[in-house]
């Protein structure tokens, strides 16, 4: 009997010691103000990659909210591309992630490199979200009609039809180098971009 | 043998939840209450070091501190604000150590919520921000402190017996060096 209970005991501690470490939360700028939709914790990956490391890049060609298409055949043998699929516009994490990615220009520019923002929302949609970031030194591309038309070809298209957080590098023949399909609810963190965008001078 | 077994692990358990550093909060401290605890580890840069009155290495509590009045930036690299805002968060701290009546008095400070080292030193390069900044990774600070939007400002009085409390919080409507320097000089009393 004495036995059981200490079990029952450990147990508590157990799930109090996840409930302390394992904290969900975000730092959401005030940028936004009170319009960051509260997605919840989301199924961490929902989706299954189509592509992968050592193999061709799929093309695409998608509508900005500068107004300019921008496709893939753009780069090869001028630029390394850096592929940024965020699932949503006014969700949590995505709101954070590229501003990071815009004081972040000169690791970029260091590794000749540019970067795609990509989501599945609509234009509309992503020039107002995008203009809360201030001034954005990249293309943010729409990938929504046909819907997550990209993201599907790529294997990041989620089953309630937003993309994964992903991040693809590209290099200049096309080749794809490095692929990290995140945790939907974490950010990536901006060392292992920058360190893989290295790897490339080797 | 299992009973002793068992009773260590209790032990062990229990000793990890309770020496988390920064225990996690529903709301941010209020104005007259305590800082939640935090641990920051000393600066390994002399410089900062010497800012803030530190010396050997581990960590310090922000009481600690060699100043009368701490002001705390809770900043994130990822956020627009933050990163609109730095440059007048640097005349700030230009104003300060310019002015030998509170040179020594005000000391400030940056936390960046959910940011790694890489993180929080790509914002200071950016925009060379010549105060100590503190990555705070996991958000363990960011919890404890209520989860907090960005970027958000405690003032923080040390008292002489090195008690403290804050006097004044401000979530982002960062109004610039010269109102934000009266408004901390009038909340903490240095004026």
């Amino acid at each position: 009997m004495e036995k059981k209970r200490l079990i029952q005991f450990i147990l508590v501690i157990v799930v109090l010691s996840i409930f302390i470490s394992v904290p969900m939360v975000f730092a959401i700028s005030d940028a936004y103000k009170g319009n960051i939709y509260q997605t919840g914790t989301l199924k961490p990956i929902d989706s299954v990659l189509k592509v992968k490391v050592g193999v061709q890049a799929p093309n695409f060609s998608l509508p900005s909210v500068s107004g300019e298409k921008v496709s893939l055949t753009q780069y090869p043998g001028k630029k390394n591309v850096v592929l940024s699929f965020v699932p949503a516009a006014w969700t949590p994490v995505c709101s954070d992630q590229w501003p990071g990615y815009n004081i972040a220009k000169d690791i970029f520019n260091q590794n000749d490199a540019i970067l795609l923002g990509i989501t599945v929302d609509n234009i509309p949609t992503l020039y107002a979200w995008t203009n809360q970031m201030g001034q954005l030194w990249f293309p943010v591309l729409s990938d929504f009609w046909p819907h997550g038309g990209v993201a599907k070809k790529y294997g990041v298209l989620r089953s309630d039809g937003v993309s994964e957080r992903a991040l693809f590098v590209i290099d200049k023949k096309g080749i794809i180098r490095y692929i990290d399909v995140h945790d939907i609810n974490k950010r990536p963190p901006l060392e292992d971009l920058a360190a893989a965008l290295e790897k490339l001078k080797k | 043998m299992k009973k002793i077994l068992m009773v260590l692990t209790i032990i062990i358990l229990l000793f990890s939840t309770l020496t988390f550093s920064a225990l996690p909060a529903n709301k941010p401290p209020e104005k007259g209450e305590l800082l939640p605890v935090i641990n920051l580890p000393i600066p390994k840069n002399p410089d900062e070091r010497n800012y803030l009155g530190l010396s050997g290495s581990g960590s310090f509590k922000i009481s600690q501190i060699k100043a009368k009045v701490v002001i705390v930036e809770i900043f994130s690299m990822y956020c627009p604000y933050c990163q609109k805002d730095a440059p007048g968060v640097n005349e700030l701290y230009r104003l300060i150590e310019n002015n030998p009546d509170i040179k020594n008095k005000i000391k400030l400070i940056g936390i960046g919520a959910g940011n790694s080292l890489y993180e929080v030193d790509v914002f200071k390069k950016t925009y060379n921000v010549p105060f100590p900044l503190f990555p705070d990774k996991d958000f363990a600070i960011h919890k404890a402190c209520g989860e907090v939007r960005t970027p958000y400002f405690m003032v923080v009085k040390i008292n002489e017996d090195g008690t403290h409390q804050i006097v004044h919080n401000q979530l982002g409507n960062y109004p610039g060096a010269e109102p934000f320097l009266e408004l901390v000089l009038k909340a903490s009393g240095l004026k």
